[in-house]
């Protein structure tokens, strides 16, 4: 605590040492510091520099930091913005998309059917230039498990690339709206889906299977951009010359050291089915040349019938672009209790440590810590709370391994009450930002809990059986979703906005230093990234489950974007009529969901703000 | 759509016939079911399954002819079907299932120990130590901490290494995926294999080999984890003058269920044990 507090006077000007001050005196530095004064965040800072204002991929950057250097938007006149115009997708499922801006035309891709439009935005009210139709499978919407949800696309070279929910990667040539080429690369029959969105790298196309449900086994391969032959795919679960584990692969903690343990943290053959997808976003960085992706929850969800670690699930690869060869692992969720992915973005930024500056990566975990990770070895360096957690008390920093609470553990036929978080974690997939001018994280997530009761009679495909009846609800504080700024050098919450239900849609940042999110009610929000203090608001016509972003328009002016339309895993209880009188709907999730009703309807509309 | 229709309209003179037929005034009444297309013994589009027996024996009792949706019975099935209007009935389901209303049950069957008979296993409990020197294949279904009870009663026992597990979600493009299993054993790939037992029962009199089914003991491991389950049809909930006439139906029909279940070879725990069970 002395150490933080020293550390924290060293990086900030004026500062407290009592923590109420502290929080205050943060906030008045923050207020009151000239720009330059605020330390630059060295990996972000170049990646903002030569802004063209465009945004090619979900996370803007490699570094996935959302953070926008357009700064004609700041919080003196945000609380003028205007909607500009707006555009119906003509699908009405949860739209999880960032719209991608490149010169003057906007790319939007639906969920399943996975309709990608291309809007004009040199004309006035952006007119569609074209649609591409890919029609996937139909069936291909009964196997997704949380809706049928689409996380966006990439742009590279001239080419549009995404996935469909039916396991194809497409890519499409942004001149014509034609489809260039199209690669199937997993089976819908099997349980496989894709619904995350590509990063372009170097010539290939990474992407990652859906499915931790069905029990696929998990995958992320690499496409040729050019012509989508499939240059390599690593498994996260089985052998190791399946998962790309070779002589380079050099884990930080004993835990993930050995041969096969891909195999050998398994019962006999239970890799086969064991899960690890990779549904979220990939991050790279070019100094090192690695990539950074999660692995998700191990199958079957039961942990009873998986004793063992269950590699490589549940936690974050590093791989060589080039080949997949895995250079680090790190788990989140050993022996995973509670479909506690890995998926969550990995965020990339040097910060001031300790003396000097380190390469991490900011990963706010599902498990409900915020790590902070060596991207270049894998040691974790913090993993703090950045909510109410009760099913465990800490990462070990020295072994790497979570302690989990074994009260709290779910165990068939058991009633545990009063788990925190409940299984979508205390963040799932919506994406954090980073602003490199507050060094702050700006972090959209959930506080739920969960009880596991006796047990509910089920059936599926004429086999009755029973399973743990789970519910989730409101975690302390009433609140079920929070939006708030995470200071990683303090290792601190600076400021929090409390929310009805989860925040499940993406962050954005600015250079203004406005942040922006969406609620699940469907109010569009900006706030003082410094503060929380809010600036303006913007009801939608549904709940906002999209990725924000900005963009600077053909005309030079600052343009902020995000797709309304409710659903996801959150929201299914409104996207898939799911019966609010069974609180056991959607794994639990509909339970603390079912006024969510009440509040919006269905929607997929594109809005786009601007100041006046 | 064409060639649907064209069925349901040649089926009409067959049921029209039917002993307690009152259709004489038409519109004739329809009977909306919801069925799953590929998942004998249970159902299927041809109308060979036991459940499809069923049904239309139910609809002929109420002078009524059968219409079916049919939606494979994964995730979301009650709410896509019944719950969405599509149909009234499904036939088939757990009586203890809180997503629809149960009619008095029809029928109650348990788990099956599925061996090979060369083998001479003569598996009768979970407890039988005999298990741990075993390849056992179950099914999982892989969310929600569910799986079926032998899954979860073998962990617990600390069999977990001996597992095979088969998915009941398997390949859908292949005929009824849930079978999967019991021809497992029937190929040696498992020594036995626990399954819901009107599954075993019709693959095990369609396999090359000789099966033997044993009802699993316990019938409820504790601390509470049923073998033994009751099953009825379902109606939505407050339907209850619909769930009357189906409940009457299924008392005034007991004898020919009974029939239709023993020619599918249904092992029951109810009085009528399946020819395949008793062996």
């Amino acid at each position: 605590m002395v150490r933080r507090c020293t550390l924290a006077v060293l990086l900030v000007a004026v500062i407290g040492c009592q923590p109420g001050a502290e929080r205050e005196a943060r906030r008045v530095a923050a207020d009151t510091a000239p720009r330059a004064a605020i330390m630059p965040d060295t990996a972000a800072a170049r990646a903002a520099a030569g802004d063209d204002g465009q945004w090619v991929r979900s996370g803007r950057d490699y570094a996935a930091t959302r953070y926008s250097s357009l700064d004609q938007i700041d919080v003196s006149n945000a609380g003028r913005l205007q909607l500009a115009w707006s555009f119906s997708t003509g699908v009405d499922r949860g739209q999880e998309a960032a719209p991608i801006v490149v010169g003057g035309t906007m790319y939007v891709v639906t969920p399943y059917p996975n309709v990608l439009y291309a809007l004009d935005l040199t004309r006035e009210g952006a007119p569609l230039k074209w649609k591409y139709e890919p029609r996937p499978a139909a069936a291909a919407q009964g196997v997704a498990c949380c809706d049928v949800v689409n996380r966006g696309a990439a742009y590279a070279d001239g080419r549009v690339f995404f996935n469909t929910l039916d396991a194809s990667t497409v890519a499409v040539d942004t001149a014509t709206g034609r489809q260039l080429w199209r690669t199937r690369l997993g089976d819908i029959n099997r349980g496989e889906t894709m619904t995350m969105a590509p990063l372009v790298v170097k010539g290939k196309v990474l992407v990652g299977v859906s499915g931790g449900e069905y029990g696929v086994r998990g995958w992320v391969a690499a496409l040729d951009a050019a012509t989508g032959k499939v240059a390599w795919r690593a498994y996260n679960t089985g052998p190791d010359a399946d998962v790309g584990i070779g002589e380079r692969f050099k884990p930080h903690y004993a835990m993930d050291q050995g041969t096969d343990l891909g195999v050998k943290s398994w019962p006999p053959d239970m890799w086969r089915t064991g899960g690890g997808a990779v549904w979220g976003f990939i991050s790279y960085d070019p100094e090192l040349d690695l990539i950074y992706h999660g692995t998700g929850n191990p199958g079957p969800w039961n942990p009873e019938l998986r004793p063992g670690d269950n590699k490589w699930t549940g936690g974050i690869f590093a791989r060589d672009p080039d080949d997949g060869a895995a250079v680090w692992f790190y788990q989140t969720s050993p022996h995973d209790l509670y479909d506690h992915d890995g998926i969550n973005e990995s965020i990339l930024v040097d910060l001031p440590w300790q003396g000097s500056i380190r390469k991490v990566l900011l990963h706010p975990g599902r498990t409900g810590f915020m790590y902070v990770i060596d991207r270049t070895s894998g040691e974790v360096l913090a993993a703090d709370t950045f909510g109410f957690v009760n099913s465990a008390t800490g990462v070990d920093l020295e072994t790497g391994r979570i302690a989990m609470v074994p009260t709290k553990e779910p165990v068939t036929g058991r009633v545990v009450n009063g788990i925190c978080p409940a299984s979508p974690g205390m963040k799932d997939w919506q994406p954090a930002a980073w602003s490199p001018r507050l060094r702050l994280l700006l972090v959209p997530h959930q506080n739920l809990c969960m009880d596991h009761e006796g047990l509910e009679a089920n059936y599926i495909a004429g086999t009755p059986y029973v399973g743990a009846n789970v519910k989730y609800y409101a975690g302390p504080g009433g609140h079920r979703g929070e939006f708030m700024a995470w200071d990683p050098v303090a290792r601190r919450k600076v400021w929090s906005i409390r929310e009805r239900f989860p925040v499940w849609s993406g962050a954005l940042v600015t250079a203004g230093d406005v942040a922006f999110y969406g609620t699940m009610e469907g109010w569009f929000k900006a706030v003082d990234a410094r503060s929380g203090r809010e600036l303006w608001k913007f009801r939608t016509g549904s709940g906002i489950i999209g990725q924000p972003v900005s963009y600077r328009g053909p005309d030079g002016r600052q343009y902020v974007a995000v797709l309304s339309g409710v659903g996801g895993w959150a929201g299914a209880i409104v996207s898939g009529d799911l019966d609010p009188r069974d609180s056991t709907a959607g794994g639990g999730f509909a339970n603390a969901m079912r006024d969510l009703p009440d509040h919006t309807t269905k929607g997929g509309t594109l809005y786009v703000f601007a100041l006046p | 759509m064409n060639a649907r229709r064209l069925a349901l309209l040649a089926l009409l003179p067959l049921a029209a016939l039917g002993p307690d037929a009152r259709g004489a005034a038409p519109p004739r009444r329809v009977l909306r079911v919801c069925a799953d297309p590929n998942n004998l013994p249970f159902s299927n589009a041809n109308r060979e399954g036991l459940e499809n027996r069923i049904a239309e024996l139910v609809a002929r009792d109420l002078g009524a002819e059968v219409r079916y949706t049919w939606w494979a019975q994964h995730r979301g099935f009650f709410r896509n079907t019944l719950n969405a209007g599509l149909c009234d009935l499904v036939p088939g389901m757990p009586s203890s299932l809180e997503r629809a209303w149960a009619t008095r049950p029809y029928y109650r069957s348990s788990y099956v120990f599925v061996t090979r008979r060369d083998r001479g296993l003569r598996i009768r409990s979970f407890d039988d130590t005999v298990l741990q020197r075993l390849r056992i294949g179950v099914q999982l279904v892989g969310d929600d901490y569910a799986n079926p009870p032998p899954a979860h009663a073998l962990a617990r026992r600390g069999l977990a290494a001996n597992v095979s597990g088969y998915r009941v979600l398997d390949d859908y493009r292949r005929p009824n995926p849930p079978a999967h299993i019991v021809d497992a054993v029937a190929r040696g790939e498992v020594d036995v294999a626990v399954v819901w037992g009107p599954l075993a029962g019709y693959f095990a009199r369609r396999s090359r080999v000789a099966l033997d089914l044993v009802a699993v003991r316990p019938q409820v491991d504790v601390p509470f984890l049923p073998f033994v389950f009751d099953i009825s049809m379902g109606v939505r909930r407050g339907d209850t003058a619909f769930r009357a006439e189906i409940d009457s139906a299924l008392v005034r029909r007991r004898a020919e269920i009974a029939r239709i279940l023993d020619e599918f070879g249904v092992p029951r725990l109810d009085g009528r044990v399946g020819s395949e069970a008793r062996r």
